[in-house]
């Protein structure tokens, strides 16, 4: 089964001669139980497609099917909750809130869902322990280096146990021995039969952990290669 | 996520305490300003307030407030007297002689001439001495900060003399009466001899105190004296109210306040809810983060809301307990005795702080609503 599968995805910003039509007939798929990566120049319009696969833009025209449901089927209210219970996001600016422990902010899906506070803490306390961050459960995000503050957000994407991740270039503030751990974090912590990770990124000396890699530009996916065809083509 | 909110709002401990500080100085400064000119309006009618035998004044036509009175004619305190309903009526006179103390202090002062048997409308709250006293030859009852106006810095001392326009009197009670609005010492005596002390006039009565019987409402008996005399009677409450009337319309000090009070209210509104405006439009990227990660808009406006709250509340009490040490501290002052700390003030003000930093927030919040969850993966 497909976790995610767009279909002739169109999408435009802007009116008349500033008209810009960014996604341009997408159609596009990631599996169950694979790591996709989406790849492509700046402004082919990849960070578009993540945002109206994770329901946080509208598509203009065009379906999309998270684990076989139709998101646009949904109410407002629906596809928020559904987003909250299915899809974990780690952003490249990481995005932690900077008055909350490493644990708080992990835990915030689970506050978000109205998990009791010290619940959601001590579970998302064990999956930092999970992650290598144990014992920086307590410190501040600015006490943090990137490579931990990007664990942290890992956690944060994890801790609800979601079926899909969606990561926006997360290694692109790390230097390569922290992308590197990052990724092999999520391909352990994330990667089971029934989930999947969409990973958006430049960052060619991770194409490795890719099960499938997508290629766009210019607002159309136009080939899609294994990790392995991917590095030698860099 | 209401604990969330909190710990943004806290965690920048500089915001959170300049937050505090912008509401808290805003309440202290409206709080101040509204109690002071309240207190100063007062003022206007607190020597009506202090005669507690009466609750009818009999003046007359055309007397506008306390200050300002045209004496009666003898013959109208009986035509009070005839009135139904009329209890008991009797004279008061109110001058101005100057007050003089053996080393040469000298004030205007307001003596308050009282009915020979009854004295009534005598001081009731005394800080030393009786006011039954008055009932001697030459002798007077002074207020506490009169007696310290001409005694500068000497300990309250009763059988002490001073000068009314060239009368010598002996000080024999010194009250605690309200302060009047034109901050002279209040000084009461006999009717005859306050008399003595304005010097002669072919009218002396500045007033009719009057109570009415048990079973009529002073309202209507003001209105049957002035229909039966042509006189001017109101009730404590109405005369009161018509000093105050007096001193807004009157003199500029409506004005004076008035500006002090906008200003306040204005910085005090700019400040406090340009503070809390930056401080949400500046967590705007964490709101993106939140409304990503599936937090809804409602529970976004709680935690603002709640956030504003707290604000509001912690910054309100420390403006008003701000505001209560200054009204405490001016109890035991002279100039300010009797200044009080007005519960309306207290409540008003601390509301409209809500309704700013609710208005405020508002503003903020329309970003936080508009604000595109995709925003935070640019």
């Amino acid at each position: 089964m497909n976790a995610v599968e767009c279909t002739s995805i169109n999408k435009s910003f802007g009116t008349g001669n500033t008209k810009v039509n960014v996604l341009r007939g997408v159609d596009f798929t990631a599996a169950e139980g694979e790591m996709t990566f989406l790849v492509g120049p700046s402004g082919c319009g990849k960070t578009t497609l993540i945002s109206i696969i994770a329901g946080l833009l509208r598509a203009d025209d065009g379906g999309i099917a998270l684990f076989g449901k139709t998101i646009a089927d949904l109410s407002p209210g629906k596809q928020i909750l559904f987003r909250r219970e299915n899809l974990g996001f780690v952003f490249q600016q990481y995005n932690l809130l900077p008055s909350l422990t490493a644990a708080e902010n992990a835990a915030i899906p689970l506050l978000a869902a109205g998990m009791n506070r010290s619940k959601a803490v001590k579970k998302a306390t064990e999956v930092l322990g999970t992650l290598g961050l144990g014992d920086r459960a307590t410190s501040a995000p600015r006490l943090l280096s990137g490579g931990q503050q990007q664990r942290v957000a890992l956690a944060r994407a994890l801790v609800h146990e979601p079926r899909l991740i969606i990561c926006d270039e997360p290694t692109a503030a790390l230097d390569h021995k922290s992308g590197e751990n990052v990724m092999e974090l999520l391909a352990s912590s994330a990667m089971q039969a029934d989930r999947a990770v969409l990973v958006v990124t430049h960052d060619s000396r991770i194409f490795h952990f890719a099960d499938r890699i997508a290629h766009m530009d210019d607002g159309v996916i136009t080939h899609a290669s294994d990790s392995e065809s991917a590095i030698s083509a860099h | 996520m209401n604990y969330v909110a909190f710990r943004m709002l806290v965690g920048d401990p500089t915001k959170y305490l300049g937050l505090i500080f912008a509401v808290a100085f805003s309440t202290f400064l409206l709080q101040n300003q509204t109690s002071i000119f309240a207190n100063l309006l007062k003022r206007a009618g607190n020597q009506i307030r202090d005669v507690t035998d009466a609750d009818i004044w009999v003046m007359a036509p055309k007397t506008d407030y306390f200050d300002q009175t045209r004496p009666l004619k003898e013959t109208d305190l009986l035509r009070v007297r005839s009135v139904d309903g009329v209890d008991f009526a009797v004279r008061l006179f109110k001058g101005l002689p100057i007050a003089r103390s053996p080393t040469g202090q000298f004030a205007a002062s307001t003596v308050m001439g009282l009915d020979e048997a009854t004295l009534a409308g005598a001081p009731r709250n005394m800080v030393m001495g009786d006011w039954r006293d008055l009932l001697k030859p030459d002798s007077v009852v002074i207020d506490e900060a009169g007696y310290l106006l001409l005694f500068p810095g000497e300990p309250l001392r009763i059988n002490r003399t001073i000068e009314l326009n060239d009368n010598q009197v002996t000080i024999v009670g010194i009250s605690d009466a309200l302060p009047a609005f034109t901050a002279f010492p209040i000084i009461h005596a006999r009717y005859s001899e306050a008399v003595s002390f304005q010097g002669r006039q072919r009218q002396q009565l500045s007033f009719v105190i009057a109570r009415g019987k048990p079973g009529t409402t002073p309202e209507a008996l003001a209105r049957k004296i002035e229909a039966e005399t042509n006189l001017k009677a109101l009730t404590t409450a109405e005369f009161q109210d018509a000093s105050v009337s007096y001193i807004l319309n009157n003199t500029g000090i409506p004005i004076n306040f008035g500006i002090t009070i906008f200003v306040s209210t204005l910085v005090g509104l700019v400040v406090t809810a340009q503070t809390f405006y930056l401080f949400t439009v500046e967590n705007l990227k964490q709101f993106g983060a939140l409304k990503a990660i599936g937090v809804t808009n409602m529970r976004l406006i709680g935690m603002v809301t709640a956030q504003a709250v707290l604000v509001w509340f912690i910054g309100t009490a420390f403006g008003s307990a701000l505001s209560a040490a200054f009204f405490n501290f001016s109890l035991s002052q002279i100039p300010t005795r009797h200044f009080i700390f007005f519960w309306q003030s207290a409540v008003g003000v601390a509301a409209f702080m809500l309704i700013v930093i609710i208005a405020s927030s508002s503003f903020g919040l329309t970003k936080v609503i508009r604000l595109q969850p995709a925003d935070v993966f640019r």
